[in-house]
C-alpha cells in the first residue's frame, strides 16, 4: 500500500487537513460503490437464506452439480464448479500482478497480466454458460418445477440426496426445487453480469494502457481501481459459491 | 498557490476543471460556453442543483395536485367536480373519480413526493449546491458523474411521467408496491404496464442516487479546502454527508427487492408469491413470501425517512444560527446525534411491519431500537431551541420556515413514539394517525426545511431576493394549513379510521367525520394555491427579484458567501479561501460586526472555538 500512495500524484497535493483515508477521490468512490454493491448482493443472499431456512427439504448440491463437460454421466460432484472457482481466483492473482506492474510503470507487464485476467474472466463466464445450459437441459429454469400436479416426482430425483428424496412429499419437493433454481439463476446471473462488466472494464483499461494513456498520466491508478472492483466480484463469488454449492 | 491543490486533486479526466484551478490568476469563464453545455448538459454543480430544484418543483406541483383530486373525493364523496374530468378524462367521468384511479392517485402522490421531490429535489438540490461552496471546492469530485446522476433522474422522471398516461393507468398498489398486488399483472388495472414503468423508473432512480451519493461522500471527504477540518464543516455539510451515506447503503437493497419483483412479474418465479387465488382460480405460484418484500422494501424505506429529514435538519441548524446571530448550541452534540440517527436508521425497519405476523419477540427488539431514536432527535430539538434562546432573532422568511420546521418536527415526532410501540400499533397501524404522523414529521417538516433553504440561498443561486410579502403569506398559510389538515387526522386515526379507503360515508362508524373530512379538503385546496404563490414568487424573482448588492446579505460566516455575486464555474475567481475557524463564530469582531467568517484568521490572543 505504501507504493500505492507514493505513486498516485494527487495525494501529495492534498491540502484540506487530514484526508481521512489517505486515498484519492477515485478510490474512495470505488470503495463506497463496492460497499453499496455488497448490500445488493447481501440482500439477495439473505433472501435466499430465509427461503432455505423455512423449507423442509432442499436440493443437494452434490447431486445438482455433479456433471463435467465431455464426461457424460460420470459422478463428479462439485468438480466443475471447483474448476470455475479456481479460474476466477487465478484471475484475481493475475490482476494483482497487473496492479503491481502498474506501480513500477512497467507497461509491457501490465498489458500481459491484464490479458491473462481478461482470459480468466471470459473462461469463467464460459463455464457459467455451460452450467446454465446443462441445468436448463435438465428442466431447470426460472419458474420451473412449480406445479405439483404436473411435475412427476421422478423429475426431481437427480437433484436430491436419495435418502431425503425417499421421504419427501411432492409438495415439499416442488416448493424447494423451484425456489432453489429461481434464486440460483437470479443470483449467479446477477454475479455473472458483474463479471461481464468487469471484463469490459478490463478491456477498456487494456486499450488505454496500450495507447499509453496512463504513461502520459504518470500513474496507473486506474488499474488499481478496476482491480478493486475485480477482487470484489471474486469475493462475492466466494459467498455465492458457499451459499449454493457448499452449505 | 497552495489552494489550487484541491482542484489539482482532480484527475486528467476532469482537466476541464483543472484549467480553472490553474487559470485563476486571470479569472475564469473567459470563454463563452454554448447554451447547451452551460445550461443543459452542464457539469457545474450550481447549474445541476438548479436543474434538480426546478424538476423537483414541477414534480411537487403534480404530486400536490393529485392530493387535491383525491381530497375532493374524500371530502365530498357525494358530489361531482366536472373540472376533474378536464384533467383526468375517463378516470373521472362526469366529475366523479373512479375507485381505480383514486388508488393510482394516492400511489403516485406518495411516490412522487417521497422520491422525486423530497429525495431528488431536496438533497439533489442542496447537496449539489452547498457541498462544493461550503467546503471550499471548485466543483464535485467528479462533475461528469454528477451530470450523469441528474440525467438518470431525468430519464427516471420521464418514465414515471409517461406511466401517468398509459391506458390502464399508473401503478396503483400504494407507494410501497407490496406484492402480490404489484407482482401480478391481473391483480388490478395499475398492476399492468403502469407497474412496469414504475419499476423501470425507480431502478433508474436508484442508479441516479448512487452516482450522486458517491460523489457527495467523496467530495466532502477529499475536496475540502485548506483548514476545513471535518470539525469545522457547517452542519449542513454534516447532514448532507450522512444523507448520502444512508442513500448509498440502503438504495441497493431496494434494488435487490425490485430485481426479484421483476422476475416474479415476468419470468414466472415465486419469490414473493404463494398460494394465490384470483377470480376463484388458483395460481401456480408456490413457495414465496410477501413478507420478504416488505423486509427488503423497508430496509430502504426507513432510512429513506432520514434521507428526507437530514437535509432539512442541517439547513435548519445553519439558518437558525445565522438568523439568531448566535453560534449553534452543541455543535459536537449535533454531529453525534446525526451519527446516531444514521446508525439507528438501519436497525428499525421492521417497526413498519409489526402486524405482518412477525415474531412478537423480534417486534420487541425493534420497539426498543425505534424508541432510541427519540434520544438523538430530542438532543437536536433541544439544541435548536437553545440556539435561538436569547438570540438576536431576525424574523426573515428563511428564519420563519426554519422555526416552522422545528415546530412541525416536534409535533410530528412525538406521535412517532406512539407508533413505535408494537402494542399500540395494533390499533393505530394503517389508520389516519399514521398519515398525520408521517405527513407532519417527514412531509411538511422536510418541506419547511427545503423552503427555508430555498429562501436562504436564493440570493446565492440567482443573485436576487425572493419577494418577502409573498414569502410571509406562504409561510403563515402553509404552517396554519399543515396543522389544520393533519391535526384532526390524529383523532380520526384514534377512532380507527383506516387509510386508503375510497369512501368513508359507507361506514356508520366514520360518518361522524364527514364534515371534518370536508373541512380538511377545503384547507388542502387553500394550501395548494398558496404553494402556487410560492412557485410564482420563485420564477418571477429569478428575473425580476430585488438585486443582491451585498455578497453576504445575511451576514453569514460560511464560505459560499465569499464567492462573487454571480460565481462562475469554479466558484472563486482567485484562490480558494483558507479556513481558520469554525462555522458559527457569531460574535463581536471588534469592528462593529456581529459575525466573523470562516476565512478570517484568528486575531492575536483569540482562541479557537
Amino acid at each position: 500500500m505504501t507504493q500505492a500512495t507514493t505513486t498516485t500524484a494527487e495525494i501529495k497535493k492534498w491540502d484540506g487537513g487530514h484526508s481521512p483515508f489517505n486515498l484519492s477521490y477515485g478510490k474512495i468512490m470505488m470503495w463506497f460503490f463496492l460497499l453499496s454493491d455488497a448490500l445488493t448482493f447481501g440482500a439477495l443472499l439473505i433472501s435466499y437464506g430465509t427461503k432455505r431456512f423455512f423449507s423442509n427439504v432442499w436440493p443437494d448440491s452434490n447431486h445438482v452439480f455433479k456433471s463435467f463437460p465431455g464426461l457424460g454421466d460420470k459422478n463428479l460432484p462439485l468438480m466443475f464448479v471447483s474448476l470455475m472457482t479456481f479460474i476466477l481466483i487465478l484471475s484475481s492473482v493475475t490482476m494483482v500482478l497487473a496492479v503491481h506492474a502498474g506501480h513500477y510503470k512497467d507497461k509491457k507487464a501490465v498489458i500481459k497480466w491484464l490479458l491473462f485476467t481478461i482470459i480468466g474472466g471470459i473462461a469463467f463466464l464460459s463455464c457459467q454458460c455451460w452450467e446454465w445450459v446443462h441445468l436448463h437441459g435438465e428442466g431447470a429454469w426460472w419458474g420451473s418445477f412449480v406445479d405439483p400436479a404436473t411435475t412427476p416426482k421422478a423429475s426431481l430425483e437427480h437433484f436430491y440426496n436419495p435418502k431425503v428424496f425417499a421421504g419427501m412429499s411432492i409438495q415439499d419437493g416442488v416448493n424447494a426445487t423451484t425456489s432453489f433454481f429461481n434464486f440460483f439463476f437470479t443470483i449467479t446471473g446477477f454475479h455473472g453480469m458483474h463479471v461481464l462488466s468487469g471484463v469490459l472494464l478490463n478491456v477498456m483499461i487494456l486499450v488505454n494502457t496500450v495507447n499509453g494513456t496512463y504513461e502520459r498520466r504518470g500513474h496507473y491508478e486506474m488499474i488499481e481501481k478496476v482491480g478493486l472492483y475485480w477482487h470484489f466480484v471474486d469475493l462475492v463469488w466466494v459467498f455465492v459459491f458457499t451459499c449454493f454449492y457448499l452449505l | 498557490m497552495s489552494h489550487e491543490a484541491t482542484t489539482g486533486n482532480a484527475h486528467v479526466a476532469h482537466a476541464h476543471l483543472d484549467s480553472h484551478g490553474h487559470a485563476h490568476a486571470h479569472g475564469h469563464e473567459h470563454h463563452e460556453q454554448h447554451f447547451i453545455t452551460k445550461w443543459i448538459f452542464s457539469q457545474d454543480h450550481k447549474v445541476i442543483a438548479k436543474q434538480y430544484l426546478i424538476t423537483g418543483i414541477i414534480w411537487a406541483i403534480v404530486g400536490a395536485l393529485f392530493s387535491v383530486f383525491f381530497r375532493l373525493q374524500l371530502g365530498f364523496p357525494e358530489d361531482t367536480f366536472p373540472i376533474m374530468e378536464k384533467f383526468l378524462g375517463h378516470w373521472a367521468k362526469g366529475g366523479k373519480l373512479t375507485p381505480e384511479f383514486y388508488y393510482a392517485l394516492v400511489t403516485m402522490h406518495g411516490t412522487i413526493l417521497v422520491f422525486f421531490v423530497l429525495t431528488a429535489g431536496l438533497s439533489g438540490t442542496f447537496s449539489n449546491f452547498l457541498i462544493p461552496l461550503q467546503i471550499g471546492a471548485r466543483d464535485m469530485a467528479s462533475p461528469f458523474m454528477n451530470m450523469l446522476s441528474y440525467w438518470f433522474f431525468f430519464i427516471s422522471s420521464i418514465f414515471m411521467f409517461v406511466s401517468l398516461f398509459v391506458q390502464t393507468g399508473p401503478a396503483a398498489g400504494g407507494w410501497t408496491t407490496y406484492p402480490p398486488l404489484s407482482a401480478l399483472k391481473e391483480a388490478s388495472l395499475g398492476s399492468g404496464l403502469g407497474m412496469d414503468l414504475w419499476l423501470i423508473s425507480m431502478a433508474l432512480f436508484v442508479v441516479s442516487q448512487l452516482l450522486a451519493g458517491l460523489n457527495y461522500i467523496t467530495t466532502i471527504l477529499n475536496m475540502r479546502t485548506k483548514g476545513m477540518k471535518m470539525t469545522r464543516m457547517p452542519l449542513t455539510i454534516w447532514a448532507l454527508f450522512f444523507t448520502a451515506v444512508l442513500g448509498v447503503l440502503s438504495f441497493p437493497v431496494l434494488l435487490s427487492g425490485f430485481v426479484l419483483l421483476i422476475f416474479d412479474r415476468h419470468f414466472g418465479t415465486s419469490f414473493y408469491l404463494s398460494e394465490i387465488f384470483i377470480g376463484g382460480k388458483a395460481l401456480s405460484h408456490i413457495g414465496g413470501s410477501a413478507v420478504l418484500y416488505q423486509h427488503l422494501f423497508w430496509f430502504l424505506g426507513h432510512p429513506e425517512v432520514y434521507i428526507v429529514m437530514l437535509p432539512g435538519m442541517g439547513m435548519a441548524s445553519e439558518i437558525l444560527s445565522t438568523h439568531s446571530r448566535k453560534p449553534i448550541f452543541g455543535y459536537l452534540a449535533m454531529i453525534i446525534s446525526l451519527t446516531g440517527i444514521t446508525a439507528l436508521a438501519f436497525v428499525v425497519w421492521a417497526h413498519h411491519m409489526f402486524v405482518t405476523g412477525m415474531s412478537p419477540f423480534l417486534g420487541g427488539i425493534f420497539v426498543l431500537l425505534t424508541l432510541l431514536i427519540a434520544i438523538p432527535s430530542a438532543i437536536k430539538v433541544f439544541n435548536w431551541l437553545t440556539t435561538i434562546w436569547r438570540g438576536n432573532l431576525k424574523f426573515t422568511v428563511p428564519m420563519m420556515f426554519a422555526l416552522g420546521f422545528v415546530s412541525l418536527f416536534i409535533s410530528g415526532g412525538l406521535t412517532g413514539i406512539f407508533l413505535g410501540n408494537s402494542a399500540l400499533d395494533i390499533h393505530l397501524h394503517d389508520t389516519y394517525f399514521v398519515i398525520a404522523h408521517f405527513h407532519l414529521v417527514m412531509g411538511v417538516s422536510a418541506f419547511f426545511g427545503m423552503f427555508a433553504g430555498i429562501y436562504h440561498w436564493f440570493p446565492k443561486m440567482f443573485g436576487r431576493f425572493m419577494n418577502n410579502t409573498l414569502g410571509y403569506i406562504h409561510f403563515f398559510v402553509t404552517l396554519a394549513g399543515a396543522y389544520l389538515i393533519f391535526w384532526p387526522m390524529h383523532y380520526e386515526g384514534f377512532a380507527g379510521m383506516p387509510r386508503r379507503y375510497y369512501d368513508y360515508s359507507a361506514w356508520e362508524s366514520f360518518k361522524q367525520f364527514g364534515h371534518l373530512n370536508a373541512f380538511i379538503s377545503v384547507v388542502v385546496i387553500i394550501v395548494f394555491f398558496t404553494q402556487l404563490l410560492f412557485v410564482f414568487n420563485f420564477f418571477i424573482s429569478i428575473f425580476k427579484g430585488r438585486k443582491v448588492t451585498n455578497p453576504n446579505p445575511w451576514g453569514s460566516t460560511t464560505l459560499e458567501w465569499t464567492t462573487p455575486l454571480h460565481p462562475g464555474h469554479g466558484n472563486w475567481e482567485g484562490d480558494i479561501p483558507e479556513v481558520h475557524r469554525w462555522p458559527y463564530d457569531y460574535k463581536d469582531d471588534g469592528q462593529g460586526n456581529d459575525f466573523i467568517p470562516q476565512h478570517i484568521p484568528l486575531r492575536p490572543g483569540e482562541e479557537e472555538h
